[in-house]
């Protein structure tokens, strides 16, 4: 019976299920506590969706990141690059031209990232750790500290407030994102190549796997994700500054483990990033309903992401 | 059909006067020998004799200093390993070369993924069905074919390995120590699949420590004392004196 129901698991995408007994107790246990604070109203709900949007996105270029064995840590940084191109771009040019700065900034930087990896080998933990403090520095100097407002209204409609049929376009986003994203991951070849580079990555290469290449593609894919998300940013808030994404790091590499993701590779989940990204979205929402303050959110949150955390990796570890 | 006896009787690869030095140092002398179709060759000799470095030359990733390698009669030079790969030769490796996290279909299949469709995606089912229908042949006793490589035992990794080897290979497969980390009964499961491909016609070269199993798998023993060919003798016409002996040099 376990073996069954492991196998449905598998095939399904949902190895780290853990998260999903965990979304539904916390998701249960607001909906009884908050029940007269107005956390289980359609507003509310979606509001947390579409707030959670960019690091949904930014978790599933992680998974690409995490499962080629890799790890990106400036992507918080990059977002706010991203979305600053794209703003100051979008003052004196087209609009057209503004979001190609904004992804064209972040899959440079993921570039950059993935060269100093993949051909100079040096480690990612460090390289990305160097770039998240230089382009930090990068995203403060750009406009001298200052937010750059983005009047255009179909930029605004098309990243932030519009919706589609009465769908918003942030839920439109992370959707095609995670069905895009799901199925790169788990149906392409180049999804199975970054698995199997993390996983293994000298049988990748005796397998006539291009492992450099895989290397520096994951890097590009957390880079291109990180300057979506930046003007996902920009489109929602109606202007671009440095602090964008700054406080998005821990959020998101949790929500990527928790979601099922190996932090050494070999193994991860498009779709357990988008739930453990929700997830993450609604322990914010209803900290904030609860009337905890700003430090006991902190204090809270980050508890409970340790706990998460443990959870789904013993988990993992047992299967 | 121009003389199939001819054919069979032409050797799938010659090595011919290999020599190879790193630097200065000398990894190996003069080495020469010739594997047919169907056979098994042993190669042995002590640690350090050079028997890797002659895998890895015949697998493409070192090349030899000087002398010839030849495939089917013609001349080859690999550049590097896919090279060699895409010629038909294929290597299992010591540490088996397996992605432990992924199934067994995935790993027969890595880097030469099945596609269907005008997407390119992977055809799962296909690649399962052609692993299943391999191990099965070859008697790889599997749970089945998506089990993930981390759930099987020593014996069944280094049969996956294998059968990953026979199913790519046209012409040789190179074994390193294919038991070296098995059991008893394990071993004897590795010995009969590679008796196997025999059968396939493939031309087997193998490594390995134990006098016994080489005895036991192969048809000729090539013996190797640091970087010299020492000789080359039919299984069945030696012992393990004699064999010993070479390897050591003591008489």
């Amino acid at each position: 019976m376990f073996q069954r129901t492991h196998a449905i698991a598998r095939k399904f995408d949902l190895q780290g299920s853990v998260i999903y007994l965990g979304f539904i107790a916390i998701f249960l246990f607001f909906a009884v506590t908050l029940a007269d604070d107005g956390f289980l109203t359609t507003r509310n709900l979606s509001n947390i969706v579409l707030q959670t949007a960019p690091a949904t996105i930014m978790a599933i270029g992680l998974v690409f990141v995490l499962s080629a064995g890799e790890i990106d840590l400036s992507f918080g940084s990059i977002v706010a690059v991203a979305a600053l191109s794209a703003a100051v771009v979008m003052q004196e040019h087209s609009m057209l031209l503004g979001i190609l700065a904004g992804l064209g900034a972040g899959l440079a930087i993921g570039w950059l990232n993935g060269a100093l990896v993949a051909y100079l080998r040096l480690p990612s933990f460090l390289v990305t750790l160097a770039t998240m403090g230089l382009f930090a520095g990068v995203a403060r100097s750009m406009t001298d500290l200052r937010s750059i407002p983005v009047i255009s209204d179909v930029f605004t409609g098309f990243f932030g407030s519009g919706s589609l049929f009465g769908i918003p376009s942030l839920i439109l986003w992370t959707l095609g994102a995670v069905i895009i994203g799901h199925l790169i991951y788990r149906e392409t070849r180049f999804g199975a190549h970054v698995i199997a580079t993390g996983d293994n990555p000298r049988a990748a290469q005796v397998s006539g796997i291009k492992v450099p290449r895989i290397r520096l593609a994951v890097l590009m894919v957390s880079g291109g994700c990180a300057g979506l998300a930046g003007l996902l940013y920009a489109g929602r808030l109606q202007a671009a500054k440095y602090t964008l994404g700054e406080s998005d790091l821990m959020t998101v590499i949790a929500a990527v483990i928790v979601g099922g993701t190996a932090l050494n590779g070999g193994k991860g989940s498009v779709v357990g990033a988008l739930v453990g990204s929700l997830m993450m979205g609604m322990l914010n929402n209803g900290l904030i309903l609860m009337g905890l303050s700003v430090s006991d959110q902190m204090i809270v949150r980050g508890l409970i992401i340790l706990f998460a955390v443990a959870i789904s990796l013993r988990g993992t570890s047992r299967a | 059909m121009t003389g199939t006896v001819e054919a069979a009787a032409r050797p799938v690869l010659e090595l011919n006067n290999i020599h190879k030095s790193f630097g200065g140092v000398v990894a190996i002398e003069d080495f020469s020998l010739d594997l047919r179709a169907g056979e098994i060759v042993a190669l042995v000799g002590d640690n350090g004799a050079g028997k890797s470095t002659l895998i890895k030359i015949i697998s493409g990733v070192h090349a030899p200093t000087s002398g010839s390698i030849a495939l089917d009669g013609e001349p080859v030079s690999f550049s590097d390993a896919s090279k060699a790969r895409s010629s038909g030769i294929e290597v299992v490796y010591q540490d088996l070369a397996l992605a432990d996290q992924q199934p067994v279909y995935m790993n027969l299949f890595l880097g030469r993924e099945r596609l269907r469709g005008p997407f390119g995606l992977l055809d799962r089912k296909a690649m399962m069905q052609e692993t299943q229908k391999l191990v099965d042949e070859l008697d790889v006793r599997i749970p089945s074919a998506s089990a993930v490589i981390r759930d099987l035992s020593g014996g069944q990794r280094q049969g996956v390995a294998i059968a990953r080897a026979t199913h790519w290979a046209t012409k040789l497969i190179l074994l390193d120590e294919p038991t070296a980390a098995l059991g008893v009964a394990e071993t004897a499961k590795v010995e009969k699949i590679v008796l196997a491909l025999k059968e396939r016609n493939m031309a087997t070269l193998i490594i390995s420590h134990s006098l016994d199993q080489v005895f036991r798998l192969s048809d000729r023993i090539c013996v190797l004392r640091r970087g010299v060919q020492v000789g080359v003798r039919e299984t069945a016409k030696t012992d393990k004196n004699e064999i010993v002996s070479m390897i050591t040099g003591v008489a």
